[in-house]
């Protein structure tokens, strides 16, 4: 089966040589002509397409999330509000818009973690993480991750302690999630932009968790 | 729709591939995709749901097969065509054959920041009282509907616990009825169901696991004690 090739860089587009290749000339091909079809035609503003483009690639990512949990971390009443009301937390630092449009942040615990998926297709919290990654969107991550999550996370090298339990979050409807990791030891009076660079992609779908502060380097702000 | 779409629980898809500093586009195409299919969903001729519709329609092994940008592109261009927008002469040919659609909504660059910070939020007001509780024993009822739906196969006939209520939000079953404008926004109530792993898929289970999915208030009933099993 495709998806169970071990090539070298793992990524679902190099599974298969020869299919990728063609795969990826007929899509230039065709994402090109369809675009210019639509430009042509009066439906399609180029210079919009570039913007949609470059909101994406430049200011809207997991830098933002980092920010939220950050300051959920450092500010206790930030924390109660995100938890009682996410999407007008999260509004407040001017994460907004399309799918993120009705936010909900689950906390980590000693008790629990949380983990979060899309089995029906890729709903994910754009204002928070950006674009999901190609793992996210994959058959593998979202046929396994509501029957053997302890399995998942194995695959990203995560093992959970005897005991926590495991809350996955499917998202079906337009409800997006965002995972409130646990505060990394040691982090005591650090400020929340220090804070932020502990706090991962993956610690916010919850297939990872936050760094420990001797993960970063230390000329960091 | 019981479609390859509807991924959760199936075995057999191996580990899943991590590819370490991953780009957020693998190659000019993808960012291309992305953009052209954000920016044409700002025409309002099709919805949210009618897009998912579109792409779970797709011949299901270029569904489990294809790069996702690849899916999006296709349901796109068969959400164009349906539409009248462009012709499969006109994609085929790379240019235009026909006069284009009048009153066609064009996004201006100067409109995106705006458009995607304001999305297109689900909720709506509803004067119903909402049906279940929070803390409610319920049942996923055990529905198979040939066209679009957002109850994934895997709950369906069982038993969880409402979570939490989220008010009154768009039904994705009828939202994608009307192909064009203006949309059957029929809303109903959305809540969080949570069930446990043993619940879902038996011995089997892994320890210490749960599971929740949103669900409309259309997708579920009061769970009687005397379940069946």
């Amino acid at each position: 089966m495709k998806r169970e090739s071990t090539a070298p860089h793992g990524h679902v587009h190099d599974q298969d040589h020869d299919h990728a290749h063609s795969t990826l000339g007929e899509m230039d091909l065709r994402v090109r002509a369809l675009e210019t079809l639509l430009t042509q035609k009066g439906y399609l503003d180029p210079a919009a397409v570039d913007r949609i483009i470059e909101t994406y690639e430049v200011h809207v990512g997991p830098h933002n999330g980092a920010k939220v949990v950050a300051r959920a971390w450092a500010d206790p009443a930030f924390r109660d509000w995100l938890l009682q009301d996410a999407t007008a937390a999260i509004a407040s630092m001017d994460y907004t818009g399309r799918q993120g449009e009705h936010m909900v942040a689950v906390p980590n615990s000693p008790d629990t973690h949380n983990m979060v998926v899309c089995t029906l297709c890729s709903c994910y919290p754009w204002p928070v993480l950006g674009l999901p990654p190609v793992w996210y969107k994959s058959a593998a991550y979202r046929s396994r991750a509501v029957i053997e999550p302890r399995a998942v996370l194995a695959d990203f090298g995560v093992t959970l302690p005897p005991g926590q339990n495991i809350r996955v979050w499917d998202s079906t409807a337009e409800v997006r999630y965002l995972v409130l990791p646990e505060r990394p030891a040691g982090t005591e009076g650090w400020s929340q932009e220090q804070l932020a660079q502990l706090v991962t992609r993956d610690a916010m779908i919850g297939t990872g968790l936050a760094l420990n502060p001797q993960d970063i380097t230390k000329e960091a702000p | 729709m019981n479609g390859l779409h509807d991924m959760g629980g199936l075995q057999g898809y191996g580990p899943v591939q991590i590819q370490a500093n991953e780009p957020l586009f693998h190659g000019e195409w993808e960012r291309r995709a992305l953009g052209v299919t954000v920016a044409m969903g700002a025409s309002g001729l099709w919805n949210i749901d009618l897009a998912r519709s579109a792409r779970e329609s797709l011949p299901p092994l270029d569904y489990v097969q294809g790069p996702y940008y690849a899916i999006w592109t296709q349901a796109l261009q068969n959400l164009l065509i349906e539409r009248g927008l462009i012709t499969a002469e006109e994609l085929a040919q790379g240019q235009p054959i026909t006069q284009p659609m009048a009153g066609v909504r064009v996004l201006k660059a100067a409109e995106v920041d705006a458009a995607l910070a304001k999305g297109s939020p689900a909720d709506r007001p509803s004067t119903q009282a909402p049906r279940f509780a929070v803390g409610q024993r319920v049942r996923a009822l055990n529905l198979n509907p040939q066209g679009h739906t957002r109850l994934p196969r895997y709950v369906r006939g069982h038993v969880g616990t409402v979570v939490l209520h989220h008010g009154s939000h768009v039904l994705p079953d009828q939202h994608v009825n009307k192909m064009l404008p203006p949309f059957d926004g029929t809303a109903e109530h959305l809540y969080t169901v949570v069930f446990d792993g043993t619940e879902l898929w038996g011995p089997q289970a892994e320890a210490g696991h749960q599971v929740s999915v949103d669900a409309w208030e259309s997708y579920l009933e009061p769970a009687s004690e005397a379940a069946p099993e």
